[in-house]
Order: C-alpha cells, then sequence, then structure tokens
C-alpha cells in the first residue's frame, strides 16, 4: 500500500488495508468487489495498491477470486488470493457466491471490512447496521437487528476464521498471517468505525473501535477447526464492560436512541457473551 | 509486458495516486520533539501511513484527521489550524 489513497480523512478501512497488504506480502492478488476500497485505490492511470487488484461487481467477488485461486493452484503457485469487501457485499449482496466459495472449498482469504453500512454511497442501511442506528434510508433508527455473518460463516465451518477491529491493528496482521497459513477458505471480520458514517470527529476512529470492543457490542474470537478462542481484550470485557452509553453517546448516529432498543441491545451483548463462553468452554 | 497488455485499462501503482491530498487539511500535526518519547503509536495508527520510522510527518500527503494526536499517551503532538 503506497502513500496516499483517496479515503476520507481518518478512515479505518485504509488503516486496516495497510496492515492486510503487510502481512500478505508481495505475491497476493486482491478482489474487491463495489465498496470504498474501489474508490480509494486513486485515480485512473495511478493506483494506490502495490498488488494486482481485481475491480469486480458487487455480487461475484468470491466466484471470481474461486476462479483465480483455482488456476494459481493448477500453475502450482501458492500467490494468496484476498477478498476484501464491504459489509454490504458480504452481508447483503455477495452472500451467495461468499457462501458457494467456502461450500466449494476455495484456497482463499475472505476479509469482510464491517462499516455497518453503505458508506461508498451516503450511509443506507445494510444487513450490518446495528439496531437503533440512523442511517440515511432509516432516518428514525434502524428497527432490525445486525445481522451475524460470523455464525452464518461458521455453520461452513471453514478451517480457520476470526473477528477483528481496526483499532487493533497488530491483531490485524497476526490474524492475516494465520488465515494465510491454512488451506482451505478462510474468513476475517473487520469492524471499520467510519467518521463521516457514524457522524463522529475523524480524530476518534481509534478510540471509537476500542469503545466498541470494550463495551462489548464487538466480540473479537478466532474460531480454528471449531475451537472458539476468545481475544484478551474481549475477556476484559466480558469480566468488567464499559457502559454501552459510553459507545453510543460519541456517534451521531445513535443521537435520541430509544431507552428500549439501548436495553435490547445490552440484552444481546450478554447473550452474545454467553452463546461465546459456552461455545469455547465446549471446544476446549 | 506484451502490447495487447498495454491496452488495457489498468492502473499502476505510484505514490500520490489521488492527488496531493495534503490540500484537504483544516488542521495541521506539530509534533514536541521534548515530549515525544518515539513510542511509534502515531505511526502505527496513521491511517494513510505518512508517518515515516523516525516519526516525520509528510504533509504533503496528510489529511489532518488527528488520530495521530488523539492516540499520542504523551499528548505530543497539537493539532494547529492551517493558515491560508
Amino acid at each position: 500500500m503506497l502513500k496516499c489513497t483517496s479515503a476520507c480523512a481518518g478512515c479505518s478501512d485504509s488503516l486496516a488495508l495497510r496492515y492486510v497488504l503487510k502481512a500478505a506480502g508481495p505475491d497476493t492478488v486482491m478482489v474487491v468487489p463495489a465498496c470504498c476500497t474501489s474508490v480509494i485505490q486513486g485515480i485512473y492511470p495511478n493506483t494506490a495498491f502495490n498488488v494486482p487488484v481485481y475491480n469486480i461487481a458487487f455480487g461475484a467477488a468470491a466466484a471470481c477470486a474461486s476462479g483465480m485461486s483455482n488456476a494459481f493452484r493448477a500453475e502450482g503457485k501458492k500467490t494468496n488470493v484476498i477478498v476484501y469487501a464491504g459489509d454490504g457485499g458480504t452481508l447483503d449482496i455477495g452472500i451467495q457466491a461468499m457462501s458457494g466459495a467456502f461450500e466449494r472449498g476455495t484456497d482463499f482469504l475472505y476479509i469482510c471490512y464491517d462499516n455497518e453500512a453503505y458508506g461508498n454511497t451516503g450511509m443506507q442501511r445494510s444487513g450490518g447496521t446495528p439496531m437503533g442506528a440512523k442511517t440515511t434510508t432509516t432516518p428514525t433508527g434502524k428497527t432490525d437487528a445486525k445481522k451475524d455473518i460470523d455464525a452464518i460463516v461458521a455453520a461452513h465451518d471453514p478451517p480457520y476464521m476470526a473477528t477483528a477491529c481496526a483499532a487493533y491493528p497488530q491483531d490485524i496482521f497476526k490474524k492475516v498471517q494465520k488465515a494465510l497459513t491454512f488451506r482451505g477458505p478462510t474468513f476475517l471480520h473487520i469492524l471499520a468505525p467510519c467518521p463521516p458514517g457514524w457522524r463522529y470527529p475523524t480524530e476518534k476512529t481509534v478510540e471509537m473501535g476500542k469503545l466498541a470492543v470494550k463495551s462489548g457490542m464487538w466480540v473479537l474470537y478466532e474460531r480454528e477447526y471449531g475451537k472458539v478462542t476468545i481475544g484478551p481484550q474481549s475477556k476484559v470485557a466480558m469480566k468488567k464492560p464499559i457502559p454501552l452509553e459510553d459507545y453510543l453517546s460519541p456517534q451521531g448516529r445513535f443521537k435520541g436512541i430509544d431507552p428500549k432498543i439501548v436495553e435490547i441491545l445490552k440484552q444481546r451483548i450478554t447473550k452474545n457473551f454467553q452463546r461465546l463462553a459456552a461455545e469455547e468452554e465446549a471446544s476446549a | 509486458m506484451s502490447s495487447s497488455r498495454e491496452r488495457l485499462a489498468m492502473s499502476r501503482p505510484k505514490e500520490g495516486a489521488a492527488g496531493q491530498t495534503g490540500s484537504w487539511r483544516v488542521f495541521k500535526p506539530v509534533v514536541d520533539r521534548e515530549k515525544c518519547n518515539a513510542c511509534g503509536l502515531c505511526a502505527m495508527y496513521c491511517p494513510d501511513g505518512v508517518i515515516d520510522e523516525d516519526l516525520n510527518i509528510d504533509l504533503r500527503f496528510c489529511k489532518g484527521c488527528g488520530i495521530c494526536a488523539n492516540e499520542c499517551p504523551k499528548k505530543a503532538i497539537a493539532m494547529v489550524r492551517e493558515e491560508k
């Protein structure tokens, strides 16, 4: 990744991407569906990426990567194939291609960076938007819960999957390196706070990511051949979470949120923690 | 590279692919070297990677987001309004 992308100031996507590309090394190809990353590459005839990137239609990223991966393996090459898709391209539009690729056992890494809405087109609601968040298409706050894509991917039983957060770049680096050592489909879900979309000042990006983990809205864990390991940051959050309001109040998208919805979110956090702790216990 | 390849609409890697993004900046980071203990957290968290190993900020490309100033444990970076 070279200096100067056309990402917004304070973009956590470009922060995460720096570490993904650093971990993956030069023998890598990227497949990018329509998302912020297809924009931040810069303006033709230049690009800020120093690895080959294939920009493809929204729903086709994983299908394209399947073909690429098979072609590389047929030639006997070990080139890493990485799909770098947004939450819209994973949770909503790209889900059938992704599910197909996981089912076929394609040797690739699928990374979903989740800014919890369609950021590139002006923050429309996606399947990843949490309950109560305002977007341009849900001006009074979303009424439905966030889709649990990690559970959907886990149902495909991939050799490795993990969640990460852009506020912990070293964690992303380690998880990408680890994921690329596996043969077969691997999945990484990165929470990427978005200053213009979540409506907070640009300097708070890293702080917001950390608050998400500390409050339990985002849980860091790995699943390796079905064995769940919860990350140390989330272990701390499980024992002693910070109040959820500390995470919600700095964000403009949760302004004037209904206290009932905050209660539902809190219940979901507790339930999620209990579920993962039980899974960790059961798989240990 | 063959000539048929050349005709494809293909972008090539170049530093500054989006122009001089430093012009977007409203606030400029100024490092106080007295307070700085060279921990490198600013370089780690910079989304655009414009802070090098010696912790010099490349102001041609810095967009002035202020993450470095916010995350600095010693509060050695101040955000100063750009003068026109």
